[in-house]
């Protein structure tokens, strides 16, 4: 506990100084931020495209797919402003400069999770946000305190498990040192399911990311219940609500994978 | 002039065997590759189930234009990230810049055969396993005749070479703004959006879908493909080449007369 509140105390000045060196250039900043608000936006473009010829995927309609869609990308751009610079360890473990991160008096996972800090990841977040607000007025759902919450709480979730996955694709990079792929497929390739209903996907394809790495319980399961849609692999209705669960294991998993990743580095030595 | 193609070859080689020792990146990427293949084509399934006939594409092709896309994905710099203009924006900030400028080769040419032989990797390395494993699931519309992959494989190629013009352009750019990530980010949008990446162009509505099919962008993507797909052949596969023959071209022409005021202004600055 000691470690995760050192951890923390860390993570704010990194944050902080990354930000700040960010900013010195505002037109290069802004440029980014944009980019990366059209970057995400271009999937939207593509969803609006389809359903220009369409009124219903996979018997979802437009408002419904975009509330997939803004509560995955919400929750993917939260996990990658707090994570997301991690893909860099690979880079670090092949050059050595994992080492200087050893010797300083701070848990490493905050230094890497805080290196180059990339506000303009709020680019997404905000597109992602203003999907998700215009989808909220157009689903066919009686919105009370409660049914906000559950929004509020799939966010949450969907952050930490989204989070999990990149901690866990840093740990392999520990073994895998140019594998950062292999994480974005998990970690934007999920995102890329989670927008589309799951009635869209093979049932072996929705079996894997509900069983095996369980990224429907970042919205999936939840917007289901919202909307009133069926499941499609029939499980039981409580199985909705076990995000929170779902999120803390992959967590706890994540940490272990982690800190098994940081025992076995070996430097380089250059 | 033998002594020079044999310079540029050796150049193109290199490039490919720089691509080739990234072996873990390699499988990384295939991997990646084929994960957005699957998703994209299960998306793609859904809308055709309901428009059979959509952009002129049947089930098969739709299919088939999905993983001929991830297969071309890494090959055409079709992504942010990639590709040798952040390597030559870098040299340029540098200044190493001054030092390529010394050499007994054209800039141009010698980035465009790195580029080539890192495309040829790039399209054995990361193009042939995801379309082998979209073949496995999905029913292709893949064509028996040696002729059409013949002419896929000409089509291809000018592809490479108008995404090489397009991102010299880009690498230029930076004598100017020195920080060459911005208009990067905004070219690699502008390529997955206009390429047919994201959709086909015969699939966008309209007019947008007839604009994005005369822009260098169309050369990419959308006209390989259609040339793999059979619906190339005769006068439309020589009117899909000349097309992009001629922006490969012009852009290559258009990077010239930059690169040309660009050193100069190397000389300018002295450095």
């Amino acid at each position: 506990m000691a470690s995760v509140a050192q951890g923390l105390r860390a993570y704010g000045p990194i944050v902080s100084m990354w930000v700040r060196s960010t900013l010195a250039y505002r037109t290069s900043f802004v440029i980014m931020a944009v980019g990366n608000f059209a970057a995400s936006g271009l999937d939207f473009v593509t969803v609006v495209l389809m359903f220009s010829h369409v009124d219903a995927l996979g018997g979802f309609t437009l408002p419904e797919v975009a509330f997939l869609y803004g509560t995955s990308s919400t929750s993917l751009g939260l996990a990658d402003l707090l994570l997301g610079s991690m893909d860099r360890l690979g880079r670090r473990v092949r050059d050595g400069t994992m080492d200087t991160l050893l010797v300083r008096p701070v848990p490493v996972f905050a230094q890497v999770a805080a290196d180059r800090f990339a506000l303009r990841r709020l680019g997404r977040i905000t597109q992602a946000g203003l999907v998700l607000g215009w989808s909220m007025t157009r689903v066919e759902v009686d919105w009370d305190l409660g049914r906000v919450l559950m929004v509020v709480l799939m966010l949450l979730c969907g952050t930490a498990i989204f989070g999990a996955v990149f901690t866990t694709g840093a740990a392999f990079q520990f073994f895998a040192q140019d594998a950062a792929e292999v994480q974005n497929s998990f970690t934007y390739g999920g995102n890329a399911m989670l927008q589309y209903p799951p009635t869209v996907f093979a049932k072996d394809l929705v079996r894997g990311v509900t069983f095996v790495v369980p990224l429907a319980f970042v919205n999936w399961m939840p917007a289901l219940r919202l909307l009133g849609h069926q499941d499609p692999l029939g499980l039981p209705g409580w199985v909705d609500f076990l995000g929170p669960v779902v999120a803390a294991v992959m967590c706890a998993g994540a940490w272990l994978a982690w800190r098994a990743g940081l025992r076995s580095y070996r430097s380089t030595g250059s | 002039m033998p002594q020079a193609w044999s310079l540029y070859a050796a150049v193109a080689a290199g490039g490919f065997r720089r691509y080739a020792t990234y072996r873990t990146a390699t499988a990384a990427g295939v991997f990646t590759n084929t994960v957005f293949g699957f998703i994209v084509a299960y998306a793609y399934t859904a809308l055709w189930d309901q428009r059979p006939h959509l952009g002129g594409y049947d089930l098969p092709r739709a299919l088939t234009f999905v993983w001929t896309g991830q297969a071309m994905l890494a090959a055409a710099a079709l992504i942010v990230g990639g590709g040798f203009h952040e390597e030559l924006q870098d040299r340029i900030r540098s200044g190493d810049i001054a030092v390529d400028l010394c050499r007994p080769a054209d800039l141009q040419t010698w980035w465009l055969a790195a580029d080539l032989g890192r495309a040829a990797f790039q399209l054995l390395g990361r193009g042939v396993l995801p379309m082998a494993a979209g073949a496995l699931v999905f029913d292709l519309a893949l064509p028996g005749n040696p002729l059409t992959w013949a002419a896929f494989l000409l089509s291809v190629t000018l592809a490479l070479v108008v995404s090489f013009a397009v991102r010299y352009l880009l690498a230029l750019a930076a004598f100017w703004l020195l920080d060459g990530s911005g208009v990067n980010m905004m070219c690699a949008l502008a390529a997955m959006f206009f390429s047919g990446m994201v959709l086909p162009l015969r699939a966008f509505p309209g007019g947008l879908g007839e604009f994005a099919q005369m822009l260098p962008w169309a050369a990419m993507l959308q006209v390989p493909a259609d040339v793999l797909l059979g619906l190339r052949t005769g006068a439309a596969l020589a009117r899909g080449l000349a097309f992009q023959a001629a922006w490969a071209v012009a852009l290559l022409a258009l990077g010239r007369l930059m690169q040309s005021a660009a050193t100069r202004k190397v000389v300018v600055q002295g450095g």
